[in-house]
């Protein structure tokens, strides 16, 4: 009877033990639960992907066949790529060009931020480019631009000139791409700017006003100041906006007329998908990648520095 | 008070020229979406004779629609590009969630250097991923089917989603959890029982902006799909347009159709759609 008893209380404590070191350890198991299937996605999906594409960059591949060896023979032909400094100088156009879109969103932000009858839609409807796939826009504008019977095509007949076909001519081919490209972009910084508008500190300005600070000046030593996490933003999105322009050249142009329009992006991915030349492809690919970590790596600090003297 | 001043302090002229500024400014800025809308309810009639601006000699909105339809595998793009959608913004909101919930309640080695490889992949160029990526589909068998475009946006999106919810979930009040922790609650239960039903704002600006991001993608469609079966409207949009080159009405009917999803749902969740965007330019 008492060893019946011994038993079942044994057994009782055996069930007892499981759930008190669950209870003792939960406290961390649940957390690396909970990241756990995200994190392992990301990693596969994400952080190997980068680095087989570094390694890639030091082999001659055709996607099938075996991988050779070459070194830094890709990047040593990327320098004499006629088309790779064609490509580079237009991601320079674009990163510069595209510096038009904070300051036109900070403008149209300026504009529409009143009370007033209908200001919610008008809002909306210039925020809608926004929405709107890369495709679409392509579309619109590609139509836009056609020399005999788009949007350009109709304002050169009323000067009584005939418009320039704008996607065939290598010199401004890419200037319509980004002209299109803005579009969006605009929109986007104008909605970071409206928020930053709807946040400004209201003693601030009123003793702006009081100190008799108008026009320009309130504008740069009162308003501007108290923008300035919006500013980062903007100015954060748009860099990579701009380097990583791909949809836009590959619906509008696919990179022509010969190569003329073509960046990095497009650059890579027509070396890999039509040429089937996986390394050199891998090898833009990171040359891009390191660009951009410049950016990114900016932005990172002053972000996870904020996030530090928040902690404390 | 505000900034610029209110319009209603103005001068009378200056209060009377303002609406008619923004009328103005507005009617250029959606121009193109005017004229494209107004092609894609041309006959082939106006076309041909290249009346692409002056009055429509007939308004064949219906006739046109109903071809896209019916003449072009589009309505097939469509429900390619739900299928694909709708389980990733699915399968996000589950994985940020818990994944936002502990980079924001809990203080482990590690937290930081997550935090920063998250937002460093959300920002890196997706040509950096492209042939691992491709490759990694043909091998499980993955390519060519809807699954490859979930697995993809899922994951991506999921580094920009979870930074979303660790900073939503990081703002909501400490005592909360706190309270929580004295009771003894299980961190399963501070997560279904507190934090779930706290996030759902933030849960449905992700919702907007994830399907708007997947919505519209392009890149991908092109690099992890070929079949008219399994690609996306944006990529059918893209082939269209090589099949129907002079039926500018018809195209552009299509674009019209791709664009309205993102808009519909953007006016629908405007309030936020706005604040999911703008969640770090207010504080920085």
């Amino acid at each position: 009877m008492a060893d019946v008893l011994r038993a079942s209380g044994g057994r009782r404590e055996e069930l007892r033990a499981p759930s008190s070191a669950w209870r003792r350890h939960r406290e961390w198991i649940t957390p690396t639960l909970l990241l756990a299937p995200g994190l392992i996605l990301f990693l596969l999906i994400i952080v190997i992907p980068t680095l087989q594409s570094f390694r890639l960059s030091l082999y001659d591949w055709d996607g099938l066949g075996p991988q050779t060896w070459v070194g830094l023979g890709n990047y040593r032909e990327l320098i004499s790529d006629p088309q790779f400094i064609t490509s580079l100088r237009n991601n320079v156009i674009w990163l510069v060009l595209f510096m038009i879109a904070p300051v036109g969103g900070l403008v149209l932000a300026l504009l529409v931020n009143q009370r007033i009858r209908g200001i919610r839609l008008a809002k909306s409807l210039f925020f809608m480019p926004l929405v709107l796939a890369p495709v679409t826009v392509g579309v619109v504008y590609t139509w836009f631009y056609d020399p005999t019977f788009g949007m350009t095509a109709l304002i050169f007949q009323a000067f009584g000139a005939t418009a320039p076909a704008i996607l065939s001519d290598p010199q401004l081919v890419t200037f319509g791409i980004v002209a299109a490209a803005l579009w969006p972009q605009i929109a986007f910084c104008m909605v970071l700017f409206l928020a930053g508008l709807n946040n400004l500190d209201e003693d601030v300005l009123g003793a702006g006003r009081v100190d008799g600070a108008r026009g320009f000046l309130m504008f740069w030593h009162v308003v501007l100041p108290q923008l300035r996490a919006a500013s980062f933003i903007a100015l954060t999105v748009t860099v990579i906006g701009a380097l990583r322009s791909f949809d836009l050249i590959a619906i509008m142009t696919q990179g022509g007329p010969y190569g003329s329009s073509s960046v990095l992006a497009y650059q890579m991915y027509e070396q890999a998908i039509f040429s089937y030349r996986m390394g050199y492809a891998a090898a833009i690919a990171t040359v891009l990648f390191a660009v951009m970590a410049v950016f990114i790596t900016w932005y990172l600090m002053r972000v996870v520095r904020a996030e530090r003297s928040r902690d404390r | 008070m505000s900034y610029p001043l209110p319009i209603q302090q103005a001068k009378p002229t200056t209060r009377a020229l303002y609406p008619i500024a923004i009328i103005v400014v507005l009617a250029l800025w959606l121009l193109p979406l005017f004229a494209i809308t107004l092609t894609s309810i041309r006959s082939a009639e106006d076309l041909m004779v290249g009346n692409y601006w002056g009055w429509p000699k007939s308004f064949n909105l219906f006739e046109n629609y109903q071809a896209v339809f019916t003449q072009t595998p589009m309505a097939r793009f469509f429900l390619n590009s739900i299928v694909i959608t709708v389980p990733t913004v699915f399968f996000v909101m589950i994985l940020s969630t818990m994944m936002g919930f502990v980079l924001a309640r809990y203080r482990f080695r590690g937290n930081m250097l997550l935090f920063a490889l998250l937002i460093g992949g959300n920002f890196i160029p997706h040509q950096i991923l492209m042939i691992p990526v491709r490759d990694f589909m043909l091998k499980v068998g993955l390519y060519d089917t809807p699954y490859a475009l979930i697995l993809f946006h899922t994951v991506f999106q999921t580094g920009f989603a979870t930074l979303f919810m660790r900073n939503f979930i990081a703002e909501l009040p400490r005592e909360l959890f706190e309270a929580a922790k004295v009771e003894g609650t299980s961190p399963w239960q501070v997560l279904w029982h507190v934090v779930t039903p706290l996030v759902r704002p933030a849960l449905a600006a992700l919702g907007v902006l994830i399907f708007t991001f997947v919505w519209n993608d392009y890149f991908w469609a092109l690099v992890l799909t070929q079949a008219d079966t399994v690609r996306p409207v944006t990529a059918g949009l893209a082939t269209l347009r090589g099949q129907y080159v002079t039926a500018w009405n018809i195209i552009s009917a299509a674009t019209v159709l791709v664009a309205i999803p993102p808009v519909v749902m953007f006016f629908l969740m405007q309030r936020h759609f706005v604040a999911g965007l703008t969640m770090g330019a207010v504080k920085g």
